[in-house]
């Protein structure tokens, strides 16, 4: 089984090809261009040096979202476009899991922080034991308070990845009661073969969608869109 | 000797249209297909960026397969995919063109990006088989008015544009101020054909240093004032008047300027093109001044005025016979200038 997957939720821009027990390659820039600019000349890169025949694989995956609005569409028309081309399926791994399995057997309890702006975070909370990763609060968008309460509820060890590190470093050293670790360079951010590692799992528990079918998971509704329903809210509270 | 047939994947999705289209040598239009957002965009009184992207991610597979189908053909008889890489949002374009190259990617076929406004003036080339180089195009949209001489494909001198506004934004300000709403052109020219179009007299805005430019922003203030001043008074404000005099006033000023190119480089063949050129008003007037000077009019059908793929089909089919060939970075250009590659 062989599988292509995409992530370009963060800034971090990754492709990885896996088959069956095998990371054929996997390649991984955090460099300020655009996303639009290398996620497909890298996919190429990574094609011509392992000589992949795209019609060999049997399904992308993609870091499906929560990320960066844009940067998780590039993905999508990406993946949508190749599985359109290549009559494949899509694997919708979610972001947050994907970042977390990078840290897989991790005595720790791992929690992945993406910076969401706003004062939150795209975040979740995991386990690994002998049987994989276990999912203690599913990915969600949260005020870094309200996890650090969850994490210090568990009185376990934590140990944090992500691009939002950076950001929450200075409340996690002030609020974090139980003891901590943060991530090395080499598995802090997304990797593309963490997602196809997942995606190999999900496959096999036919996990899979159409690319037609496939959009990101955004976790977020759109600031005009979140502007409206709140002053619907306000409207319909007012008295007449 | 039988000319070799170029079947070109064209997909558009620079603002709230997501279109796909099979074009054949440029101008045989084998399936157009446009999935509009507008109905969305009217809750919020104008294109909200985020909102169309996210439609565009949405429908954008579904509307490529329709248009594979409705021609009949699959990605494996196609020569080459055409996209829009700008101007327009960027948030939207980017789907398109990520899509785009993808597809090409994946089945090794040649890339072309597209201008937008070219495709807008190559819609032209579609119904009207006789049109062909050097022309005069006046491309009047809701984000775009441009007077642009034509001198060959894929050669545009730009002689005029909007300093400020672009005529389809003056309409859907001035629909929003007297109360039509969004979109503003088709609403204001419904409105106008109630009311008197010399019953006010908006000003006709000129821009001094530039022959061919344009400016509406003034004319939008006008109208403003002139609806302030009647609330101040008490004086009833018919609506059918204001819009029939505005429309007026925007389409004098457009001939205006067109004619006057017209005259100065002997142009023999005029084209509209844009949101805005399906304006019956502004097709007849155009038409008119066009018939006095002796100059052939062209125009396209309102589907094809509107956003669409089958016009990126058109503009790309030129380029790729040009020999215009784009690589798998090919970005999206918000702010992309016309003739610039």
């Amino acid at each position: 089984m062989k599988i292509l997957a995409l992530d370009s939720s963060g800034l971090v821009a990754g492709v990885a090809v896996v088959e069956d027990d095998n990371l054929l390659g996997e390649y991984t820039v955090n460099y300020k261009k655009t996303h639009s600019q290398t996620l497909l000349p890298m996919l190429d890169v990574v094609a011509k040096m392992i000589e992949l025949d795209l019609n060999t694989i049997d399904a992308i995956a993609i870091a499906a979202g929560p990320g960066s609005f844009t940067g998780l569409r590039i993905g999508s028309a990406t993946a949508k476009g190749l599985g359109l081309a290549l009559d494949k399926p899509l694997i919708e791994v979610p972001t947050v899991d994907g970042l977390a399995y990078n840290l897989y057997g991790n005595q720790n309890l791992v929690c992945p922080l993406m910076d969401a702006r706003r004062n939150q975070t795209y975040t979740g909370l995991y386990q690994f034991d002998e049987n994989g990763m276990h999912t203690l609060i599913p990915q969600c968008v949260v005020g870094i308070d309200e996890m650090i309460g969850q994490i210090n509820d568990r009185n376990l060890a934590v140990t944090f990845l992500g691009d939002g590190v950076p950001v929450f470093k200075t409340y996690i050293e002030e609020n974090c009661k139980v003891k901590f670790a943060f991530a090395p360079v080499h598995m802090n951010k997304q990797r593309a073969g963490a997602v196809a590692a997942l995606a190999l799992q999900y496959y096999k528990q036919g996990k899979t969608v159409t690319a037609q079918e496939h959009q990101p998971e955004y976790l977020r509704m759109s600031q005009a869109e979140r502007e409206r329903a709140e002053q619907e809210k306000k409207a319909a509270g007012e008295p007449k | 000797m039988s000319e070799q047939e170029v079947k070109i994947l064209a997909i558009e999705s620079s603002c709230d249209e997501t279109a796909a289209a099979v074009v054949v040598n440029g101008r045989d239009v084998r399936s157009n297909v446009i999935s509009s957002q507008i109905a969305l965009h009217t809750l919020y009184g104008g294109v909200v960026p985020e909102i169309a992207s996210r439609k565009h991610i949405e429908k954008i597979n579904q509307v490529i397969a329709q248009a594979l189908n409705d021609a009949g053909e699959t990605l494996d008889t196609i020569d080459a995919i055409a996209v829009t890489y700008g101007p327009g949002l960027v948030g939207a374009l980017l789907v398109g063109v990520a899509e785009a190259k993808a597809i090409a990617y994946a089945k090794n076929l040649p890339l072309i990006g597209v201008h937008h406004i070219e495709g807008h003036i190559s819609a032209n080339y579609i119904e009207n088989k006789d049109l062909e180089p050097p022309f005069l195009c006046l491309v009047v949209s809701g984000g775009h008015t441009h007077l642009v001489r034509v001198k060959d494909y894929g050669v545009y001198e730009i002689l005029g544009r909007t300093r400020d506004d672009a005529a389809g934004e003056a309409f859907d300000k001035v629909a929003r101020a007297i109360g039509l709403g969004y979109p503003g052109g088709p609403k204001i020219e419904k409105v106008s054909h109630e009311g008197n179009p010399h019953a006010i007299q908006f000003p006709k805005p000129k821009v001094a240093d530039g022959p061919y430019d344009f400016s509406f922003s003034g004319l939008k203030s006008a109208v403003l004032n002139y609806l302030n001043s009647c609330q101040m008074k008490g004086e009833e404000i018919v609506q059918a008047d204001v819009a029939a005099s505005f429309q007026n006033s925007v389409i004098e000023v457009l001939v205006a300027n067109a004619m006057r190119a017209i005259d100065e480089y002997g142009m023999e063949r005029f084209a509209i093109a844009g949101g805005v050129a399906s304006n019956q008003t502004l097709r007849g007037a155009m038409e008119e001044a066009c018939r006095q000077k002796g100059v052939k009019f062209y125009h396209p059908s309102p589907i094809l005025c509107t956003d669409n793929a089958a016009m990126i089909g058109a503009a790309g089919y030129y380029d790729y016979m040009a020999g215009k060939r784009d690589g798998l970075d090919l970005n999206a250009v918000p702010n992309l200038k016309l003739g610039e590659r």
